[in-house]
């Protein structure tokens, strides 16, 4: 079998954060009872006109400057018309010839090193509500909560080549909307949600193959399949003589397969115009320089200082940036504590396993870096171990105390090492032969002065029990 | 109007009582100027009204009854733009204009009839059946704001709300002899306003008199942030005292003298226009040489926004929905097919395919480029002049009975008003003299963005130095 190239164009519709929709007041809350976040506005009522949420635009120009693209000085809403019983208007409100953000691109890490993966575009548009089909009735039902609710589309160079980059793609760009703050990542829910082009070409060929359009991927691990499904699907079309049809296709992860949806000749003619109930959104250096000054640290710089700054491996550099909370959480303990590397692999094993066992985010965690930090300075002290720390670290995700407090009322904190405390109490015999005589001569209440100099031998932190009956053992030998 | 709200200060009569009188007439009236007569709502706006102008501060609407266009949505009143697809529809907001009117006191007598989805120049094509035109009920009103256009000639209103997309409100101003205007490009929120195309419609007032429409235009007129391409700006009130003619330029376009005009009407709007020349107005002759287009341009333009501006009706939220359809796509085509008129669907085809994947460029993005060229010769025009005067029509109301039955025949009535919107200028239509057979002319006066006070103002001196105006039928 010859090699071939696969070549692959991802576009991601991200959810907007926005707190209304992006053309009416309505709310963009999820969960809510159907058709109650809704007006004549994103119910397409006759009459009623758009108006632009400027929280959108202030979105997108954030994406767009984290992507390096170029921001339109004047962008264009348009028309895609179509006709479904979730589309109110019979078209989406979208931009097409002249869209927000031209020209970016994102880094990726890749077996062999970064790659740039270029961005085409990122424009604006509306979100179409949800139809229901009734499975008892032949009956639908339209809920349009999400009517109106605003979308970015983020479309890809087909610079994309395997599964695996396709896949790093995707969690890199997640991670920059999160980041941002602009979208929630969730793919399941649907506010991040994934199509793709996928094309496959003999290794080194200038020429592309015949493309066909996957939908229907809602998670990173069926994009991954998917995309594997096809270009092996395109491979053997190809190997045995057949020519690969452009047409859309729907992953059906429980199969495992890809699904005709519609041919080439099926496809819709969406008869874009430019829009106009709206005005050109004009967007001069002054709205970007706002925009600008509030953009966070990106997570592919941060990974880059977190390497630089507090010299940690890539591997920690890039578990610790994967989310912008987890960054947040780990800087302000090196804050309070300076051991970076051991402040890392603290949070890389017990606070992200506390974290995946309770299912919550980092700044859900009742566990404070003032708190984690308390725990890896009495470590640092020598005044646990290792392994203890864990247990303690375990009783503070599950009661909220200080590492100080539940080592106190536990007792792990003194030491309990008998062979230790033997040996540090046979010292201070030796050292009072005289005191030692009066004891084993019956003035037994001499106990307590031994039993005192192992506590401050131990600079207190002996097991009081245990010290006093080493002593008394030792010294009625 | 204003002589009755001067009367109701005076106590002389009472908007109840004239808003009764109204309803009485509207009663009796055949016509057929309304869709829906709110008696209820209308008396109930006059009792509020008797209590508004009870204060100092009441305005110049202040209990006058008016009616309005059936394609302006009104809170709780049927507005069904003569559609059979929207016979039903009970709007849940009122457009910006009718929330405006009715803040200022106005008294909403009803619903007035024009051609389905304003697509049409004869208020004919209407689930309500034709209007007649009151100088000659076996003519027509012109269209599509027919309606208000025979309300107001035949004195069922103090004055009406009209739309104008290709000409709809100048038409039947024309035809029905009586003053229409349609406003500035976004200097009218068209909020609530049915769209057919959206970036031709605006709202416009139809009245017996050039005042009456400018109070009613002042009322209406202004910024509104629920319609985007409203213009903010400063709105001043009209001077109603009208204008000094003395040097101003009138532009008189070649283009608008040449083939196709009725020679009556030639002869009314020439001896208009020097009427303004002996007012002190200044004759310039003007070019405006892509104007021509201007139908051709507009039947792109407007039916490829109204394709998309009536996708909406799909039988799925409000409105007709067919029974018994078999599928999606089945209940969309018979849901339009039973819902929408002849006229209608024909610009839906004629719109979508202009906008179809292959023929775009050729239609819908050469006919902006031309657009922008007819704008572009008004804004050398009026380096010349300060308005522009000439005919509203070529021709005078038609009969019923000898109705012109080829589409494109009936497009070229238009071929005067077409430029206007295109190009998003004001442009007022007064009555300037009459045929032969005693039908109304009306003459067309354009100005450049936002100076309707110029063509208003000229309007009223026009009008206190003519009777046109006031020769009822």
């Amino acid at each position: 079998m010859k090699a071939y190239d696969a070549v692959i164009g991802l576009e991601v519709h991200a959810q907007l954060l926005t707190s209304t929709k992006i053309f009416c007041g309505c709310s963009t809350k999820a969960g809510l009872p159907p058709n109650t976040s809704t007006c004549p506005v994103c119910t397409g009522m006759p009459g009623v006109l758009p108006v632009l949420n400027r929280k959108v635009v202030d979105f997108g120009i954030m994406l767009g400057l984290a992507t390096g693209s170029r921001i339109a000085p004047r962008c264009i809403f348009a028309r895609k018309n179509y006709f479904y019983p979730d589309l109110p208007k019979g078209y989406q409100i979208t931009q097409y010839e002249h869209p927000l953000c031209e020209g970016g691109s994102i880094l990726i890490e890749t077996a062999q090193g970064v790659k740039r993966i270029g961005i085409t575009r990122i424009h604006m548009e509306e979100d179409a509500g949800k139809t229901i089909h009734d499975e008892k009735a032949p009956l639908s039902y339209v809920d349009y909560n999400r009517s109106g609710v605003p979308l970015l589309e983020i479309v890809s160079e087909p610079d994309i080549t395997s599964t695996d980059e396709a896949v790093a793609y995707l969690r890199e760009l997640r991670q920059i909307l999160m980041y941002l703050g602009i979208c929630d990542g969730n793919m399941e829910e649907g506010s991040f949600r994934c199509d793709a082009n996928v094309s496959v070409k003999p290794a080194g060929s200038a020429r592309y193959g015949t493309r066909t359009e996957l939908k229907n991927m809602n998670s990173f691990r069926n994009v991954q399949r998917a995309l594997q499904y096809e270009i092996e699907r395109h491979i053997e079309i190809i190997e045995s003589g057949g020519e690969v049809v452009q047409e859309t296709l729907l992953w059906d992860p429980s199969r495992g397969v890809t699904v005709s949806m519609r041919s080439k000749e099926e496809s819709h003619d969406y008869r874009y115009f430019p829009e106009p109930d709206l005005v050109p959104v004009e967007i001069d250096s002054a709205w970007i320089d706002s925009v600008r000054s509030a953009l966070p640290e990106l997570p592919f710089a941060r990974r880059e200082r977190f390497i630089g700054q507090y010299g940690l491996p890539a591997y920690d550099a890039g578990v610790l940036t994967q989310t912008k909370a987890v960054a947040d959480y780990y800087e302000e303990c090196v804050r309070l504590l300076d051991r970076p590397k051991e402040i890392s692999n603290w949070i890389m094993t017990e606070v992200m396993r506390a974290l995946n066992e309770q299912g919550i985010p980092i700044t859900e965690l009742i566990v404070s870096p003032e708190m984690l930090t308390g725990l890896i300075a009495l470590i640092d002290k020598g005044s646990i171990s290792g392994s203890m720390a864990k247990e303690v670290f375990a009783e503070m995700v599950d009661t909220g105390e200080s590492a100080g407090g539940i080592i106190e009322k536990k007792g792990i904190g003194q030491i309990n090492d008998e062979e230790e405390l033997r040996s540090l109490a046979r010292e201070i015999i030796d050292a009072h032969p005289d005191e030692a005589h009066k004891y084993r001569s019956g003035k037994t209440g001499l106990l307590g002065f031994f039993v005192g100099m192992l506590m401050k031998a131990t600079r207190g932190e002996a097991n009081p029990k245990l010290a006093s009956r080493i002593m008394k053992e030792l010294l009625e030998e | 109007m204003l002589e009755t709200a001067r009367q109701y200060r005076r106590y002389e009569k009472s908007p109840v009582d004239e808003t009764r009188a109204f309803l009485e007439k509207i009663r009796r009236d055949t016509f057929n100027a309304f869709i829906t007569v709110d008696e209820e709502g209308a008396l109930r706006d006059a009792k509020a009204a008797e209590e508004l102008l009870k204060s100092p501060d009441a305005g110049a609407l202040a209990g006058i009854p008016v009616a309005i266009k059936d394609n302006i949505c009104t809170r709780g009143v049927r507005t069904t733009c003569a559609s059979k697809i929207l016979s039903e529809f009970v709007p849940s907001y009122d457009a910006t204009v009718v929330r405006k009117l009715k803040e200022q006191g106005a008294v909403i007598l009803g619903k007035t009839n024009l051609d389905e989805f304003a697509m049409g120049s004869t208020t004919t094509l209407s689930i309500a059946g034709p209007t007649r035109n009151p100088r000659d009920p076996s003519r027509t009103p012109g269209g599509s704001s027919g309606g208000s256009g025979a309300a107001v000639a035949a004195g069922l209103c103090a004055g009406a709300l009209g739309s104008d997309t290709g000409g709809s409100i100048r038409m039947p101003a024309s035809f029905c002899g009586i003053t229409g205007l349609k406003p500035t490009y976004g200097s009218v929120s068209r909020y609530g306003l049915v769209a057919f195309a959206s970036s031709l419609d605006q709202i416009g007032p139809m009245a017996p008199t050039v005042r009456d429409a400018a109070v009613l235009f002042d009322a209406i007129k202004g910024y509104d942030p629920l319609d985007s391409t409203s213009v903010p700006r400063d709105y001043t009130p009209t001077n109603l005292d009208g204008i000094d003619l003395k040097g101003l330029r009138i532009g008189v376009p070649k283009e608008f003298f040449g083939e196709g005009l009725n020679p009556e009407v030639e002869d009314a709007v020439r001896s208009g226009i020097a009427v303004l020349e002996d007012m002190g107005g200044r004759i310039v002759e003007i070019d405006l040489p892509h104007a021509g287009y201007g139908v051709a341009v507009y039947y792109i333009v407007a039916t490829a926004e109204a394709s998309s501006n009536l996708a909406r009706y799909d039988g799925v939220r409000y409105g007709l929905r067919a029974n018994d359809a078999l599928d999606l796509g089945d209940m969309y085509a018979r849901t339009r097919d039973m819902g929408f008129g002849p006229e209608v669907k024909r610009r839906i085809m004629l719109g979508t395919y202009a906008l179809s994947a292959g023929y775009y460029d050729a239609y819908y993005r050469k006919a902006s480029q031309v657009r922008t060229l007819i704008a572009e010769d008004f804004r050398k025009a009026f380096s010349q002049c300060d308005i522009i005067a000439g005919p509203t029509t070529p021709v005078t109301a038609f009969r019923l009975d000898e109705m012109i039955d080829d589409p494109l025949s009936l497009y070229l009535l238009d071929i005067y008003t077409i430029p206007a919107n295109l190009a998003g200028l004001p442009a007022l239509s007064i009555p300037c003299g009459f045929d032969s057979l005693g039908l109304p002319v009306g003459m067309q006066l354009m100005a450049p963005h936002f100076r309707e006070d110029l063509l208003l103002g000229a309007g009223i001196s026009f009008q206190d130095r003519t009777t046109y105006h006031q020769e009822g039928p």
